[in-house]
């Protein structure tokens, strides 16, 4: 069994690291300090952490005040709230603006589980990736998050980094992480296979069950959807009969728009989605609602079978 | 310090300034221009601690505006300290120009973009945590409008200033009594306006806001205030300086035309 992380527990001890190097990493939160894990942060430097209760607008702004004055601001809530709620302070205050703020969002997708539609952030990467200037990562798992962290506090510019609300496997030997390098994790000629976060387990799971009976599929982890690793995308388009791309967010207008922008202007092939279509979420336990929902390794077995026929 | 004549004189200069630029423009937004003129001339000119010629000086203090529709007068004053040549003016509006129809940060003297109300308290709160960290002494100053108060995301930031107890941090509220609908009494009353401030923790000075006496010692009074916040109510006519848009609701977003402009002119001299 693989090692289970969550990544927001990840996310805050990255935090402590870099509040430990950088004097100029401040981190906000609003009221959900203990989910996000920020709040080891603010246990380790009060100074530089600002609570601002169930407020986001107003956290989202400040952090563009703050980014005026030189900080490097993480902020964080949950998904649904960081992009919905506060969207235009994101568009006007944060983008618009270009600067070193970075949305780690938390509990995005289904998965959130028990607490419902309210609060399951199904449209969140589309919010952003409508937004100029703003880069937008979904790691895969517990280590890579650690990753993208550390990436978004070093580069220049607002960034969102969606994160999920339950313990995740670690996927091991996806090789190096670059932001806008999709990872080939598995190679394959019949058909592709293309996900973003908690999917991409169940992606490699779905490629097992498929070589199995005979059909090899080659899975790309898709960590980052803006800039996206458009060159990957059409060479895996040219080199397959189709491609499945799986999210646990809408089919409209997250990575697998954003997949089928790319081909559909360049190298055209079937692609089947994999994700929630149109319908919002409700009560569940996580894994109960990936198969009410379509989301499972079986699900994407389905649709790269449809594709490869 | 400079004479309360010469701010009055420098404040009749911004706004011609102002009706120049508009009616070149042929767009834009008069009303709240004019009316928050006197306020914020003698901010630029008696107050802010600020060099045009380093304008990342990290102890410099901050200004904002939030109501950013009225960026005629905030390009005015930064023209007129020098942030950048007068002749800038006359391209306001036109693609290409760095005065974009509401600011933004390819103007020199301009820090966060507005526009969109109700987020600058917000951003004014984050560069007053920012002196707070970094252990500076700078002063944060944000216009806001009377119409832009309705928006929830003030009283947000409100709550938040007050509950951080920045005490560097100063709003200016032009409460010329008008939005783009009519009267803010008729559209959405702000009443009772400074009760509200005071229960949100900040101390809070009312001013007539084309006084400029009074307007100088209500931002002495803001800097000596400890603990909280301060916002000082400005009492202001829509469209001041010139007869004929003072208190016309037409004027919040119509540029007057050349003829308008030669009147006003005249009016201003």
């Amino acid at each position: 069994m693989a090692e289970q992380l969550y990544q927001r527990d990840v996310y805050g001890q990255t935090l402590v690291e870099l509040g430990r190097e950088h004097k100029d990493i401040v981190v906000f939160d609003a009221d959900l300090s203990s989910s996000t894990r920020t709040g080891v942060f603010a246990k380790e430097f009060p100074e530089r952490f600002f609570n601002f209760g169930v407020a986001e607008q107003n956290m989202m702004a400040t952090a563009a005040g703050m980014a005026s004055c030189g900080k490097t601001v993480f902020v964080s809530t949950f998904a649904i709230f960081a992009t919905g709620r506060a969207w235009d302070q994101v568009r006007n205050s944060v983008s618009y603006n270009n600067f070193n703020i970075k949305i780690v969002a938390t509990h995005a997708g289904i998965t959130v589980g028990p607490d419902g539609a309210s609060h399951q952030a199904l449209e969140d990467i589309s919010l952003m990736r409508v937004i100029p200037n703003m880069r937008i990562v979904v790691p895969c798992d517990g280590p890579q998050t650690r990753q993208a962290v550390l990436l978004c506090a070093s580069t220049p510019g607002p960034f969102y980094v969606r994160l999920s609300r339950p313990r995740i496997p670690t996927i091991e030997n996806k090789g190096d992480f670059k932001l806008g390098k999709a990872q080939v994790l598995r190679e394959g000629k019949d058909v592709a296979i293309f996900a973003c976060g908690l999917m991409v387990a169940s992606a490699l799971e779905a490629a097992e069950n498929l070589a199995q009976k005979g059909i090899q599929a080659r899975v790309l982890n898709i960590h980052t959807i803006r800039p996206l690793d458009s060159e990957a995308i059409r060479e895996t388009a040219r080199s397959t009969k189709g491609i499945v791309v799986c999210e646990e967010h809408t089919v409209i207008g997250g990575l697998a728009s954003a997949i089928d922008e790319v081909v559909a202007e360049t190298c055209p092939t079937r692609v089947a989605r994999v994700g929630i279509k149109n319908r919002f979420g409700q009560s569940g336990e996580p894994q109960d609602l990936l198969k009410e929902y379509n989301l499972t390794s079986l699900d994407i077995e389905k649709a790269a079978l449809s594709v490869a026929a | 310090m400079t004479q309360i004549s010469e701010l009055q004189e420098k404040a009749k200069r911004v706004r011609r300034l102002i009706i120049q630029m508009l009616a070149k423009a042929g767009s834009g937004h008069p009303g709240g221009s004019l009316s928050s003129t006197d306020l914020i001339t003698a901010l630029f000119f008696s107050v802010l601690r600020h060099n045009p010629k380093e304008p990342s000086w990290p102890l410099r203090d901050r200004f904002h505006m939030s109501k950013g529709h009225c960026c005629p007068l905030w390009y005015a004053v930064l023209a007129e300290s020098g942030y950048f040549p007068q002749e800038h003016l006359f391209t306001l509006r036109q693609l290409g120009s760095m005065l974009q129809g509401h600011p933004d940060r390819r103007t020199p003297g301009v820090e966060v973009a507005s526009g969109s109300l109700g987020q600058g308290l917000s951003v004014a709160l984050g560069m007053s945590l920012a002196a707070r960290i970094d252990k500076l002494d700078y002063r944060v100053y944000v216009l806001l409008g009377d119409g832009e108060i309705q928006e929830g995301n003030i009283w947000e930031a409100a709550m938040a200033s007050s509950h951080y107890r920045c005490d560097n941090l100063c709003a200016i509220v032009d409460y010329n009594g008008f939005q783009i609908d009519g009267r803010t009494c008729d559209v959405m009353n702000l009443e009772p306006l400074a009760q509200k401030w005071k229960a949100f923790g900040w101390h809070t000075i009312e001013i007539d806001g084309h006084n400029m006496q009074q307007i100088i010692s209500a931002y002495d009074e803001a800097k000596a205030v400890k603990g909280k916040p301060t916002v000082i109510i400005g009492r202001t006519v829509k469209g001041k300086g010139v007869s004929f848009m003072e208190n016309v609701v037409d004027f919040h977003g119509r540029a007057p035309t050349k003829e308008e402009a030669e009147k006003a002119l005249q009016e201003l001299k």
